[in-house]
């Protein structure tokens, strides 16, 4: 079924939304899980007990209290506070670089798969090229050479979704374009824009959305491996990864500098990637055990 | 089968020229001048002119791309900026580091992966299932080098089992297996995730398939009906599991390395990354290249081996 019914208004959209999400509690879970990390994003200016970057060196790498909830870095800054601010970067790294890259793979992919042709081989040819370099190693080397920053961390994620999502767009377009509704577009004279922008595309939202979802829990992932390296946006700024790169070096005697970002990461590709799985199963049937 | 063999070795050296034009042209992309950027502006004028001979940035663009490609395929990766050393000597030196690590890894993927993958499919929708399932989600969402840390935390400080870091004497048998346990376990522990989840949707769909309602219809027990019937057939895909999840298993080899401080590919990009060693990294990631070529094409031909129908499409 698609997620997306034409027929029907705005209520009639929300509860099919909220029955596909009844289908499986897996995406129901991921959801909550989510709107919390959001939560705690949007308002971390005013729920973070600290300021993220104000510097304690007398009460530096001091361990949970009631003070310092999940205590402080080698800083002496507070590490509630700066993962609060982290989830900022995470979030919006990993929804903005996937949002990039779904939007230009799905033009590509439409392209390819409506015109046709050497079109088709040009573009396909060019998106395989870019997905058999290995995700990490593709962002590690445009951040390493662009320099590492929060828009080059975004153009390089983007860069490695964009061929996956060309992949997606051109299959269901293929099928799509022969039906007699786009041939009766066609007959009528619509304009190659409106027939894939009005047409084609609203057919694969639904299998888009699904996907973006999936892929954000890997763009959080990559970013925050990226930034671990070294990769991404540059201290003082709280980052997850990077939280967990400067604890690295105090990994024998204080753990916990380390240990408690990386939950958060963890909640949070743990909850797009149960919402992108619940959903796949809800919405297609066919895909329910892939 | 042989025009199989043919056919496909054929289609491998476009996409392997393809991909190594790719790497050529993000690493040519450095904003400014490379020499600059690896030397500092303090630099003299004529230190930045060596170096950019050494790195060969004084010839066209198109003599850089004809010599870096005829290189590649000769082996003649250039030397690395920070050692002085020829890129593919330092990459064989660290090559069996990382051979062991993806081997040890691919092979704790599979050996814990497809039991699960097909106990899960077999009492699909049971709590079994149910468990196996999310255990397999949370491995998926684990970020490698996060699950690195945790391993050193617990079996490495708490319980003092193994080393913090991994770097073995390679004649050392003992010594190398002890190297190689946490670091293999971790990227083992993912790789279990993904096939485990590939040989359920793998195994449910050859469970729904005529033969095997007809294999149970006629009274076959049913652990023949599983093993035989199904999981024979559902192994099939899961040949090119390898070829799928290379990726995976690449990307997350290299944060393990970094994590444990191991010699190997990974450890030679961050130190290249550190140094600013262009042609250190460059050469890498021609490595890669090769390597993921050369995998896919295996998996393909093995694919090929196992499904006739395969050659015939």
């Amino acid at each position: 079924m698609s997620l997306f019914p034409k027929a029907g208004g705005l209520r009639r959209s929300i509860s099919d939304l909220v029955r596909v999400f009844n289908r499986n509690k897996t995406s129901w879970f991921g959801l909550v899980l989510l709107l919390f990390m959001v939560t705690l994003a949007v308002f971390a200016p005013w729920i973070s007990p600290y300021d993220p970057i104000d510097q304690d060196i007398l009460h530096r790498l001091s361990p949970a209290s009631a003070a310092h909830w999940l205590g402080t870095d080698h800083f002496g800054r507070d590490i509630l506070s700066r993962i609060l601010w982290g989830a900022r970067i995470s979030l919006s790294v990993g929804t903005i670089s996937v949002l990039m890259g779904m939007t230009v793979g799905t033009v590509l992919g439409i392209l390819a798969g409506y015109k046709g042709k050497y079109w088709d081989y040009l573009i396909m040819g060019v998106m395989d090229v870019f997905m058999a370099i290995p995700t990490l190693l593709m962002g590690l080397m445009v951040v390493a050479v662009l320099g590492p920053n929060l828009v080059n961390l975004t153009i390089a994620i983007a860069l490695t979704v964009a061929p996956r999502f060309a992949r997606i767009a051109r299959a269901p377009t293929l099928s799509i374009k022969n039906r007699d509704y786009i041939e009766a577009g066609r007959a009528m004279g619509f304009s190659e824009l409106r027939i894939m922008a009005g047409h084609i595309f609203p057919n694969i939202l639904g299998e888009l959305i699904v996907m973006g979802s999936l892929w954000v829990a890997t763009a959080v992932r990559i970013e925050a491996s990226l930034s671990f390296i070294g990769l991404g946006v540059k201290p003082p700024t709280p980052t997850w990864g990077g939280m967990i790169r400067e604890g690295f070096q105090n990994i024998l005697s204080e753990p916990w500098v380390s240990v408690y970002p990386g939950i958060f990461i963890l909640i949070t590709v743990l909850a797009f990637n149960m919402l992108g799985d619940g959903l796949r199963d809800a919405i297609d049937p066919k895909l329910r055990n892939s | 089968m042989l025009k199989y063999v043919l056919k496909r070795l054929g289609m491998s050296i476009p996409i392997l020229i393809a991909v190594l034009t790719l790497v050529f042209i993000i690493i040519r992309i450095v904003p400014g001048d490379p020499a600059m950027v690896v030397l500092g502006d303090q630099a003299s004028a004529e230190a930045l002119a060596a170096l950019r001979t050494k790195m060969g940035l004084d010839v066209p663009l198109i003599e850089q791309y004809f010599t870096f490609l005829s290189g590649a395929f000769r082996g003649d990766l250039g030397t690395s900026l920070l050692s002085g050393r020829a890129v593919l000597d330092e990459v064989m030196t660290v090559l069996p580091y990382t051979v062991d690590l993806t081997i040890a890894g691919v092979l704790i993927g599979v050996v814990f992966g497809v039991p699960l993958g097909v106990l899960t499919a077999v009492y699909r929708n049971s709590v079994t299932d149910y468990i196996i399932r999310v255990f397999s989600l949370l491995g998926l969402s684990f970020p490698a080098f996060y699950s690195a840390i945790l391993l050193i935390i617990v079996f490495s400080i708490q319980f003092n089992m193994f080393p913090v870091i991994s770097d073995p004497d390679l004649s050392n048998y003992g010594q190398r297996f002890r190297h190689l346990v946490l670091p293999a376990t971790n990227l083992g522990l993912i790789m279990v995730a993904y096939i485990t989840r590939s040989t359920r949707s793998s195994m449910l769909e050859v469970l729904r398939e005529d033969y095997v309602r007809t294999a149970k219809a006629k009274g076959v027990p049913r652990l023949v009906v599983i093993t035989r019937h199904a999981l024979k057939n559902a192994l099939i895909p899961i040949v090119t599991v390898i070829g799928l999840y290379l990726g995976v298993l690449i990307g997350n080899s290299v944060l393990t390395e970094i994590v444990f401080n191991r010699p190997g590919l990974g450890k030679l990009i961050l130190d290249a990354l550190s140094e600013r060693d262009y042609t250190m990294l460059q050469g890498v990631m021609v490595v890669y290249a090769f390597i993921i070529v050369i995998v896919n094409l295996i998996t393909d031909l093995t694919y090929g081996l196992v499904d006739p129908r395969v050659k015939h499409q």
